[in-house]
């Protein structure tokens, strides 16, 4: 490190750059610089490189609703710190500053609405809330969301995103893996569409879990999808991981996914496809 | 030979300075026998006490113990006429993770487990235990085949996880350990796991979702490794013993969080000093539980294992 680049960060003019969040977006991947009223127009996909940059479920329901129309539905409470967690930092306290700065109550919300005119129930997990992490919160909306699809006799449309279990809360965080899997066993059951959309970066037990178990599994272009970190695998093997690895366009080669859709066409790959499940439109028994 | 962990430290001097003096004595010497038996309670209380009050952390050096008894040990006790089935029907056959059919106590049942392997050949061979995509097809395979012929299913978990490696996740890893897990809960026969050594998250989750689980005293069953836990919470995998500590991995915490339902006591000194008798109890507590589920309709075994995990976390409190 050269004295010029300790004194860098120091000098306020060099940092103009960083202009206010709120007017300019900078591209995570390319770096571009994009007026944030049209990267949002955009569906927060830059124009330049496409890259699909991670979206929180406001947005994320306002693109997927027809006309951006929706009622957000509320997720139960769930005993918060079963186990009195604390790390370097007490749980509850990384809980508070996760809702401070999301404005929502938990990693996981749902809303319902309808999708190419058929009434949908649609979860979306955030990644910003604790890294989308599946604690027994994230279980008891996932399971919410899929009784209130049963009840609507509706299909369910979940967005995943996390980087796993949600590991303060131990084995609670791994029991909702089967939890959730019964909630889609009921769905199975009862012939409703249960569709999953994998984004960036759906990894660990949630991808072990309901992020496997679609009817039809779609992600979002270059999303990481995986079970293994990459860092984990790298030590394993002890050698490069190939190109592309865990990306989503290599698990589509894989077999493990329907398709890769760009986010512009998922509205109408969704509208089309809970269409087809749920056979509307079809001409009345004769 | 036993090999002791690092905590053993103190009973492992004992017990060498017990085996010297034995050899020492000479023909018809000195009469050293009360002096050995002094010895040798102390040892004996020793390893009480410490075993008495073992940390999380040094549980789950116990439950990854080389000598502690695996499946090929549990199977061989327990299982009369045990025949192995292979493959997924997909791709291949994985070694970690075995499955056949065999009487206990009698009755037939479908066995599963993971084996991880006792000389580095077999570890080798079993991949220590670490199952990968076709071992999970597998397994779901032999669920779904003993549920429609309506043998019970018992699972012996005993796994640091499922195999991390880029042929495992090309070949779907995380849709195997999903699908297994949904084969445990939509199987409508008696289905009971016992966590014999660790049970490292989804890779054991895939096989332990039964309609009852019993868990060896000293065994462990977390969402990660301490080790795994410490590197992302603490930054450092030294902090593990305080992340074993916190994630309430033990068989006592678990039963407390009603995530297992019996803990089967383990031979003084843990089960690699004594497997048969460890393995025997195990026994015991299975067939226990096997009776328990004696007589339930079908539709109701699969009812109730999912009700039982749909309320998983619900109402819990450590």
């Amino acid at each position: 490190m050269s004295w010029l680049t300790r004194l860098r960060p120091k000098l306020s003019f060099l940092q103009k750059r960083d202009t206010p969040d709120n007017l300019w977006h900078k591209c995570k991947s390319c770096g571009q610089m994009v007026f944030r009223k049209e990267f949002v127009e955009n569906l927060s996909v830059c124009p330049r490189c496409d890259h699909h940059e991670r979206i929180g479920p406001n947005e994320r329901f306002g693109q997927v609703f027809d006309a951006g129309a929706y009622t957000r539905l509320p997720t139960p409470p769930a005993p918060e710190d079963p186990l009195k967690f604390r790390d370097q930092k007490r749980y509850t306290d990384r809980i508070k500053a996760a809702r401070a700065s999301t404005g929502e109550p938990e990693a996981f919300a749902l809303a319902q609405g309808s999708v190419g005119g058929v009434p949908a129930v649609v979860g979306v997990q955030n990644f910003a809330f604790m890294g989308g992490s599946m604690g027994v919160a994230v279980g008891e909306a996932f399971v919410a969301g899929a009784q209130a699809a049963l009840a609507a006799r509706s299909p369910y449309i979940v967005f995943t995103a996390a980087g796993g279990a949600r590991m303060q809360e131990g084995i609670l965080s791994l029991m909702q893996m089967p939890r959730s899997t019964v909630a889609i066993a009921e769905l199975n059951e009862a012939a409703l569409p249960y569709i999953v959309v994998l984004t960036d970066p759906t990894t660990g037990g949630v991808t072990a879990s309901y992020a496997m178990l679609g009817d039809i599994q779609i992600a979002e272009p270059n999303a990481l999808i995986g079970f293994a970190g990459q860092r984990v695998i790298e030590s394993t093997i002890r050698e490069k991981l190939p190109e592309g690895f865990q990306r989503a366009e290599y698990l589509l080669d894989h077999g493990m996914l329907d398709m890769v859709v760009h986010r512009r066409d998922l509205q109408e790959t969704l509208a089309r496809l809970v269409g087809n499940l749920m056979r509307t439109g079809a001409p009345a028994a004769a | 030979m036993v090999t002791f962990l690092e905590f053993e430290k103190p009973v492992a001097e004992l017990e060498a300075r017990i085996k010297e003096l034995k050899a020492s004595a000479p023909e018809g010497g000195v009469d050293i026998g009360p002096e050995v038996e002094k010895l040798e309670a102390k040892a004996a209380k020793l390893l009480r006490d410490t075993y008495a009050k073992l940390s999380p952390w040094q549980k789950t050096m116990v439950a990854r113990h080389p000598m502690r008894p695996h499946f090929k040990d549990i199977v061989g006790r327990l299982i009369e006429g045990f025949t192995p089935l292979a493959g997924d029907r997909k791709f291949g056959e994985d070694a970690a993770i075995q499955g056949g059919l065999g009487r206990f106590r009698g009755r037939s049942v479908m066995v599963i487990g993971h084996e991880k392997g006792s000389d580095t050949a077999s570890r080798i061979k079993h991949n220590f235990g670490m199952g990968k995509p076709e071992g999970y097809r597998k397994a779901a395979r032999l669920m779904e085949l003993a549920s429609r012929f309506n043998v019970p299913i018992v699972s012996f978990v005993d796994t640091s996880g499922a195999f991390p490696g880029v042929t495992a996740e090309e070949r779907g890893q995380a849709e195997a350990v999903a699908r297994s897990t949904q084969a445990c809960l939509s199987v409508s026969v008696p289905f009971v796991s016992a966590i014999v050594g660790e049970g490292g998250s989804g890779g054991a989750l895939a096989l332990a979702t039964a309609n009852r689980i019993i868990m060896f005293e000293h065994s462990v069953y977390a969402v990660i490794s301490p080790e795994g836990c410490a590197s992302i919470l603490w930054r450092t995998a030294d902090k593990a013993a305080d992340a074993a500590e916190a994630m309430k991995q033990t068989a006592q915490d678990l039963k407390r969080l009603g995530v297992i339902d019996t803990i089967v006591e383990e031979p003084l000194g843990g089960a690699h000093r004594a497997p048969e008798a460890a393995i025997d109890r195990l026994g015991d507590a299975l067939a226990h539980e096997l009776t328990l589920l004696d007589g339930l309709p079908p539709q109701q075994l699969r009812a109730d294992r999912r009700a039982k995990f749909l309320a998983m976390g619900r109402s819990a409190a450590a």
